[in-house]
């Protein structure tokens, strides 16, 4: 079949960075991989997947470029408002019973998400007992998320977003205008603790209260999917929350036991205990 | 293509429904093998495309999930806001990469991933629409020695899209809406 030295080189690239990085993309979804790698080795200038490999093996200062490719996901505050609304209808008032908790936002990428939730926090005023934990793979997308900065372009769909989402208050109260930036409320991260962290190769993180790792799981293939789901599972108190991705099911898993439907349509799931 | 086709791919934008709804509705519910639909959707619309044709379809229609695998006698479409892909055992991806061509679901990104997964055995057809997305996904199915199928820009609602699909593949056919119809309909029969 045409194109099949191609996926032996995708296939020895990913276990050169595996081998070499500890970066594991080995069992994500293939085609949208291949498409991302394609797209970095062309806008990088190789000729090839193996130029490319030599490359990365001898020069490490180019794994970060190539993790912004493979990783990097653009997205929109309050992206799905019908997903916010839920939390904040539904989740929210289980989260108001315990008087200190943590959330996690598994694969924060620029951390459009994270601030999302932050901001529901402030407005259902559980921000002061709440700790979230933000976690990647990728440095430069951490970085880019501890900074809060996004175009100022952006704004008024994220405005709209937070709005459809049963907002309290007005997303202009959250960040300043500077030079065609939107520069977010420092506050809003004062309860986050930013840390690397893999759903590939990493360990569980534990007691949370609600998990929300939304468009990650898609790029894996089914057991890598497993895998995550299994450790969301063992990092959430009894009865805590994992939210997913709208196109994103728990119903093919090999996990699914574990969780039961919450708020169906929305994919948010609670954690069920098999006593 | 030398043997019958596993899967078809179709691609269309703007007068996407009226041109769909004269290729799609008479297939008969025993055809055999999947067609992918992408559609350039609003992203802040739910998707009511599967709706309207699993109301007028005698094919199953639904959208496509992450996962699945493609399977005849149904037509899936994209959902809104997602990419859809196709893995090298045929089943479906989904993914929320950034939009070509300022769309997301993108045609391109749905006929590269096909034309991977299926090579030769495998017909894209590009219909009405007012950008260039598709193009080059098209011209990957060529180049994997599929099929190639254009609405004719002289009686497409919106010719853009169908000239620029025939500007990369110039060899590709050129059909009026019913002609695709029999096309489809010709393409199982062997």
């Amino acid at each position: 079949m045409q194109g099949s030295v191609e996926d032996i080189e995708i296939d020895l690239l990913l276990e050169a960075i595996y081998q070499f990085y500890h970066y594991d993309f080995r069992h994500y979804a293939r085609a949208s991989i291949k498409r991302r790698l394609l797209q970095a080795r062309d806008r990088m200038g190789f000729s090839s997947f193996s130029a490319m490999q030599e490359k990365l093996l001898h020069d490490p200062a180019m794994l970060p470029g190539l993790l912004n490719y493979l990783t990097v996901q653009v997205s929109e505050m309050f992206r799905d408002p019908s997903y916010f609304r839920a939390l904040r209808e539904k989740v929210v008032p289980h989260l108001k019973t315990y008087p200190s908790l943590k959330l996690w936002v598994a694969g924060c990428s620029n951390g459009e998400e994270l601030y999302s939730l932050a901001i529901l926090l402030r407005e259902e005023g559980l921000n002061r007992r709440a700790m979230i934990y933000a976690t990647d793979i990728n440095p430069d997308a951490l970085q880019a998320a501890e900074a809060g900065v996004y175009p100022l372009d952006q704004i008024r769909k994220f405005t709209e977003n937070h709005q459809k989402s049963g907002a309290r208050s007005s997303l202009s109260d959250y960040y300043t205008a500077d030079y065609g930036r939107a520069v977010f409320d420092k506050r809003l991260r004062e309860r986050v603790v930013f840390s690397d962290h893999s759903l590939v190769t990493d360990a569980v993180f534990a007691e949370m209260h609600l998990i929300s790792c939304r468009n990650v799981l898609i790029y894996f293939d089914r057991e890598l999917q497993d895998r995550a789901i299994g450790l969301f599972h063992e990092s959430l108190a009894r009865k805590g929350f994992l939210g997913l991705g709208s196109k994103e099911s728990l119903r093919f898993s090999g996990q699914a036991a574990g969780f039961s439907d919450f708020v169906r349509e929305e994919k948010i799931y609670q954690r069920r205990d098999l006593s | 293509m030398t043997e019958r086709p596993q899967a078809v791919v179709i691609g269309a934008s703007a007068g996407a429904v009226q041109a769909l709804l004269k290729v799609l509705p008479a297939l008969p519910a025993t055809y055999p093998i999947p067609i992918l639909v992408v559609v350039h959707v609003p992203s802040d619309r739910d998707n009511a495309l599967v709706g309207l044709f699993a109301d007028k379809c005698l094919l199953k229609v639904k959208e496509a999930e992450e996962k699945e695998p493609a399977l005849g006698g149904t037509i899936y479409f994209a959902p809104s806001d997602y990419h859809l892909l196709v893995e090298q055992d045929g089943t479906l991806s989904l993914s929320s990469d950034e939009p070509v061509h300022h769309s997301r679901p993108a045609i391109d990104v749905l006929f590269q991933s096909a034309a991977d997964a299926w090579g030769e055995a495998l017909a894209g057809i590009i219909l009405t629409g007012a950008n260039h997305d598709g193009a080059a996904g098209l011209r990957a199915i060529v180049e994997a020695g599929g099929a190639a199928i254009v609405e004719d820009p002289a009686s497409a609602e919106m010719p853009a899209m169908p000239l620029a699909a025939l500007a990369s593949c110039p060899g590709a056919k050129r059909l009026g809406l019913e002609s695709i119809h029999s096309y489809l309909l010709e393409l199982v029969e062997k």
